[in-house]
């Protein structure tokens, strides 16, 4: 402090006061570390540059890094301000005008960077000479902190503010990336530096701290940021396949990815909630019926032809619903085993909606600007078409003809858009594929149908062979395997462009498949009704095999006889478990013929393919085998089922999520090595876009077809007497009732059953409903507005269009004169200042020359600043020296209220 | 007046003087994370592009100090199997170099392609250098020399998809007609981002990973 008075007298007459305020960033920090810097000015000349430069670094607060040209420009403008006018803070202004230049220069600034390093050397001279003059004052900006008014601190935390912008920003901004380095470095400096000193007193070690730990938030965030990105699986894979075939068969493995995600999650829910405590605390096994193989099957049950039609032990046990107790709590920690199941059920229904509407959120976020692709299709075609991501050449070489073929197309199309006769042909031929198409889809739906009743009628026969048995299973696999190719053939007579086909295939299988599921699922629900109608019989029976056991005759009244072996109570056919054991060899069969597909359609042809091709009688690669192309659509469509599948089924059969999960496991690494093997890349490369979201809206549609079936057993079908966690309730949701009525206080439950009124679920509803209805008419109007708008900038854009098109042509006679009325412009703005700033004449001319430059803007500010070069005094807060206040009428209050103010900082 | 000091531990130097000696651009590209996405997106370039980069150098200059400061030829980076098929590598090593010659690019280069390139760039970043790329004269515009470069190099190399003379012409004027809208024959950076940022799948396709 002691320097203080002699700074302050000196800067007061110079008016540098801004300088070193601005300059403070990093004087403070210098020169708390090589203080000798200061203290022997002349230490420099060894250093030469490197010293001066961190020096006008410093001062520069917020200029771009060094050698970058515009931070040149910078001081070259900062060097004229000292020289000419000692003037005031450049600071903001060079911050301001800073990010105004950005977009504008930054392009052709940074081709040129060497041409202006030159300059350097001479300006740094001259900042070093006055570099001497300013050091105490310099050195006295160590204090920063303590003698901070107001207006400083505003100022720094407006700069502050700049370079956390900066900060967060930096990464979208077209810098080479040295450059972005030096001003994330600079800008991270000051802030941390200034960070510190904003706070008062013994805030001040708070607010450091404070601000240490956020950075280590952030950066805690990073790392497990990073980490989890690392954690995503198959990434090279999928690359390389990218690289191959173009990001719609990526895509494919993308959504498998996806998809196995998901079911991990569902496997951890269902195996930690379900059958973990089950296994751990619930009764063993061969303890109860339910858990007891049956005598009769006894002998045959560890055969593998039975297990693998999961009967047997696999039957008992918790892979499947029946196995599971109907106890209230199990184990110690008396944990309501038939709760959990339920709740587990139902919120894997809950977590699947959920997580496939927000990734279905997610895509159609970045897709806002739909319509105006019409406008643009040649620019689109030409500047977008590429697909980066491709590395293979043979994908490059079918890209390359593809683009060919589309800019062809495009320009035919433009230049005769009336192609009637050939518009009529396709319309004819799109009829007629479609035709072929219902005809296939009512034919698969008859042939199901015809095998599910066949079926009905075998299950009443004894000794039925394994194909009878397993009919529908086959009949439906292989209607998967050869409809979705017979479609593609008859979808070639539509001619649709590739990604417009994808859809409708899509779309197609999507019918078929609905039909296939629903079938099955009628067969199965007649299934249940039988067994269902065949219950009570079995309930008496077993009444009376027990009552006969412990009542029947011939045995010691004086020994209590031993309770009956669980193996031999008769016992009901669970149907529940009969469903589950449905879906689980559905699933897996689906899986084995996938698999076989793959082999031998794809791995068997193309091995024919390559080694026949020596001994053959016509090109086999070229010509008709040739090698199979990724089968898209299909593979989609079965992952997408499957997964419905599994959702209905994992009500039934917990452990048909785990196997699902081995499912996509082992089909990810083996539809990835069939298709980098075996299969050559689409004719016709196109990218995937947005079909994801096209599959996420049929997985939607899917998921939301395989709650119907499990919310309609839940609600209306009665449990099994004898297995499962619901046995012996009327319906499976009891168990909620159950539950509030045990373990919650009285007067939630009676909570619960007045909202289960119908009296207010029927009002409810209506309230949604009202609330779809407005949602629905206020979103609506809005895409009209959309649409109006987007017709207005139309409108503008062509009004836009002719107004230039009409001004380009004058242009060129007018520019002569344009430049003539810039100077007259200026000379008008010259005339202005003249009036509201008295001038020495030399200075306003040198404004006006400075005026006629087009990049200069702040000429009235320079015009200014010799006022306050004269006036010791610092401007009020607020008042901009540019901002053109008429500072003549100022001048005797601001001269006198400079007298009595308190001493300004510095 | 040593209040005025922020904390040592806040002082520059101190938290980044353990990763300057090891790698600064590297330490400094991961400071800003792209925040992981929802679905299973690409990761972004790290140290697997350090990796990638050491491997194109020749086998004395892998240490990571010389890494950083040893440049590689365009004939070394144009040899990656990820640019190999790709039409516009030359433009994509030129934009991104650095050097006087433009002929060779330095580990920061290399990484700023790849951060241009990665999922976590902003459109108009991507767009920005884009325009770049496309701007085979390094004038600042596209004009209708660029453009038909870049048909040339978008209908590949081969004699039989080239387009002739007046499809290009026409080519050309369908363009300039949709993306010129001050119509002084040439497409400038902010008309280019004009039309790039109505385009659903333009930000998808312009990237690359290693």
């Amino acid at each position: 402090m002691s320097r203080q008075p002699k700074s302050l007298g000196e800067e007061a007459g110079s008016g540098v006061r801004g300088q070193v305020r601005s300059g403070s960033p990093g004087t403070g920090d210098r020169s708390g570390r090589r203080p000798s810097k200061k203290r022997a000015p002349r230490a420099e000349g060894a250093a030469g540059r490197r010293g001066a430069q961190p020096g006008q670094k410093e001062r520069a607060g917020g200029s771009p890094g060094p050698g970058s040209p515009r931070r040149k420009q910078a001081e070259r403008r900062r060097h004229r301000e000292e020289l000419g006018e000692r003037g005031r803070s450049s600071a903001e202004r060079t911050c301001t005008e800073r990010r105004k230049k950005d977009g504008r220069t930054s392009l052709k600034e940074q081709r040129a960077p060497s041409k202006k390093e030159k300059e350097v050397p001479r300006k740094e001279e001259t900042w070093k000479r006055l570099k001497k003059h300013r050091s105490p004052s310099l050195a006295s900006s160590a204090s920063v902190g303590e003698s901070l008014s107001e207006e400083e601190l505003a100022r720094i935390l407006e700069q502050l503010e700049d370079k956390k912008k900066l900060i967060a920003t930096v990464r979208s901004k077209p810098w080479p990336m040295a450059k972005k380095l030096t001003e994330l470095r600079e800008a991270q400096e000051f802030v941390e530096k200034y960070e510190g000193a904003l706070g008062k007193g013994k805030g001040k070690r708070l607010y450091a701290y404070r601000m240490l730990m956020a950075k280590k938030w952030v950066k805690f965030k990073r790392d497990f940021d990073n980490f989890k990105t690392q954690c995503i699986p198959w990434e090279m894979k999928i690359k390389d396949i990218e690289s191959h075939f173009g990001s719609s068969v990526a895509s494919y493995f993308i959504f498998l990815r996806w998809m196995y995600g998901v079911n991990l999650v569902l496997f951890g829910l269902i195996f930690g909630l379900v059958i973990i405590p089950e296994v751990l605390m619930g009764v063993p096994y061969g303890s109860i019926p339910r858990k007891t193989v049956p005598r009769a099957e006894e002998e045959k049950a560890m055969d593998f032809s039975v297990l693998w039609d999961f009967e047997g032990y696999i039957k008992y046990s918790a892979l499947f619903y029946g196995y599971y107790n109907n106890q209230r709590t199990i184990g110690w920690l008396r944990y309501r085993l038939p709760m959990a199941y339920f709740m587990v059920g139902v919120s894997v229904f809950g977590y699947s909606l959920m997580i496939v509407i927000r990734s279905m959120a997610s895509n159609t976020q970045g897709s806002a600007s739909e319509g105006e692709s019409a406008n643009f299709t040649f620019s689109f075609k030409m500047f977008t078409s590429w697909d980066y991501l491709i590395g293979n050449s043979e994908t490059a070489d079918n890209k390359y003809a593809s683009i060919t073929t589309s800019f062809k197309e495009s320009i035919v199309d433009e230049q005769e858009s009336n192609k009637e006769e050939n518009i009529h042909l396709t319309r004819f031929l799109r009829v007629l594929a479609n035709f072929l198409i219902i005809c296939c889809l009512c034919g698969s739906g008859y042939l199901i149908y015809f095998v599910v009743k066949r079926s009905q009628e075998f299950s009443k026969m004894q000794n039925v062979s394994w194909y009878e048995r397993n009919e529908v299973e086959i009949v439906m696999s292989l209607l998967g395997m050869f409809c979705p190719p017979l479609f593609e053939t008859i979808a070639a007579l539509e001619n649709y462009h590739p990604r417009i086909g994808l859809k409708w295939q899509l779309g197609r299988i999507f019918a078929l498949f609905l039909g296939n599921l629903y079938t099955f699922l009628l067969a199965l629900m007649d299934d249940v009704h039988l067994k269902l109608s065949n219950e009570e019989k079995i309930k008496n029976l077993t009444h009376w095999t027990l009552f006969n056991y412990y009542n029947s005759s011939g045995w010691n009244e004086s020994v209590p006889r031993p309770p009956l072996h669980p193996a031999d109570v008769p016992r009901g056919s669970c149907w529940e478990t009969a469903v589950g054991i449905e879906f689980m060899r559905l699933t897996v069969s689906d899986m084995l013929v996938t698999y076989i597909t793959i082999l031998l359609g794809d791995f068997v042809r193309a091995c024919f393919v390559r080694f026949m091709n020596y001994c053959w009688c016509w090109d086999l690669e070229a010509g008709f085998p040739s090698y199979a192309e990724f089968d898209i659509s299909g593979n989609v469509l079965g992952l997408i089922f499957n997964q419905g599948m599994i959702w209905m089924g994992s009500f039934y059969a917990p452990g048909l999520v785990g196997v699902n999960v081995l499912r996509l496991l082992t089909s990810m690494y083996f539809q990835c090595w069939a298709v980098m093997s075996s299969n050559v890349p689409h004719e016709r490369v196109f990218k995937a876009s947005r079909s994801n979201n096209f599959y996420m809206g049929l997985l939607l549609l899917v998921l939301f077809l395989s709650l119907l079936p499990v919310a309609y057993a839940i609600m209306s079908l009665p449990p099994s007497f004898d297995c499962g966690p619901f046995s012996g309730k009327n319906r499976m949701y009891d168990v909620i009732q159950e539950t509030i009525e045990n373990d919650f206080p009285t007067f939630l439950g009676k909570i619960f059953a007045f909202l289960a009124n119908p009296g207010l679920i029927i009002p409810a509803i209506l309230l949604m409903f009202l609330a779809i209805y407005y949602l629905n008419s206020v979103s609506k109007s809005l895409s009209r507005a959309n649409a109006q708008l987007r017709k207005k900038i139309q409108a503008l854009r062509e009004v836009e269009k002719s107004h230039k098109s009409v001004k380009g042509r004058t242009t060129a006679r007018d520019s002569e004169d344009t430049a003539k009325g810039n100077s007259k412009n200026a000379t008008q703005l010259q005339l202005t200042k003249e009036g509201t700033t008295p001038h020495s004449a030399s200075q306003s001319q040198t404004a006006g020359k400075k005026a006629q430059d087009p990049g200069i803007s702040s000429s009235a500010s320079r015009i200014t600043l010799p006022v306050s070069q004269h006036l010791p005094v610092s401007r009020p807060p607020g008042v901009r020296p540019d901002s053109g206040q008429p500072r003549p009428q100022t001048h005797p209050w601001r001269s006198a209220s400079g007298k009595s103010a308190p001493r300004p900082p510095h | 007046m040593r209040t005025a000091e922020p904390p040592r531990s806040l002082r520059p130097g101190w938290a980044l003087r353990g990763l300057r000696s090891l790698a600064p651009a590297l330490s400094n590209f991961l400071l800003q994370p792209g925040g992981g996405s929802a679905d299973f997106a690409y990761r972004e370039p790290g140290p697997s592009a350090h990796r990638r980069f050491c491997e194109l150098l020749p086998q004395e200059h892998r240490s990571t100090e010389e890494s950083l400061h040893t440049r590689v030829s365009l004939e070394q980076i144009l040899s990656l199997p990820e640019l190999k098929a790709n039409p516009f590598k030359e433009r994509i090593c030129r934009v991104f170099s650095t050097s006087p010659a433009r002929d060779s690019l330095s580990f920061e280069d290399f990484l700023d392609l790849l951060s241009v390139f990665s999922d976590t760039a902003t459109p108009d970043l991507k767009s920005h250098y884009a325009f770049r790329i496309f701007d085979f004269d390094d004038d600042g515009t596209l004009n209708r020399e660029d453009l038909s470069q870049l048909v040339n190099c978008l209908t590949g190399p081969g004699e039989d998809t080239q387009l002739s003379a007046s499809e290009m012409k026409q080519l050309i004027d369908n363009i300039l007609e949709e993306s010129d809208i001050d119509r002084d024959g040439t497409i400038n950076l902010s008309e280019f981002q004009h039309v790039i940022s109505r385009s659903p799948d333009f930000a998808s396709s312009f990237k690359i990973v290693l």
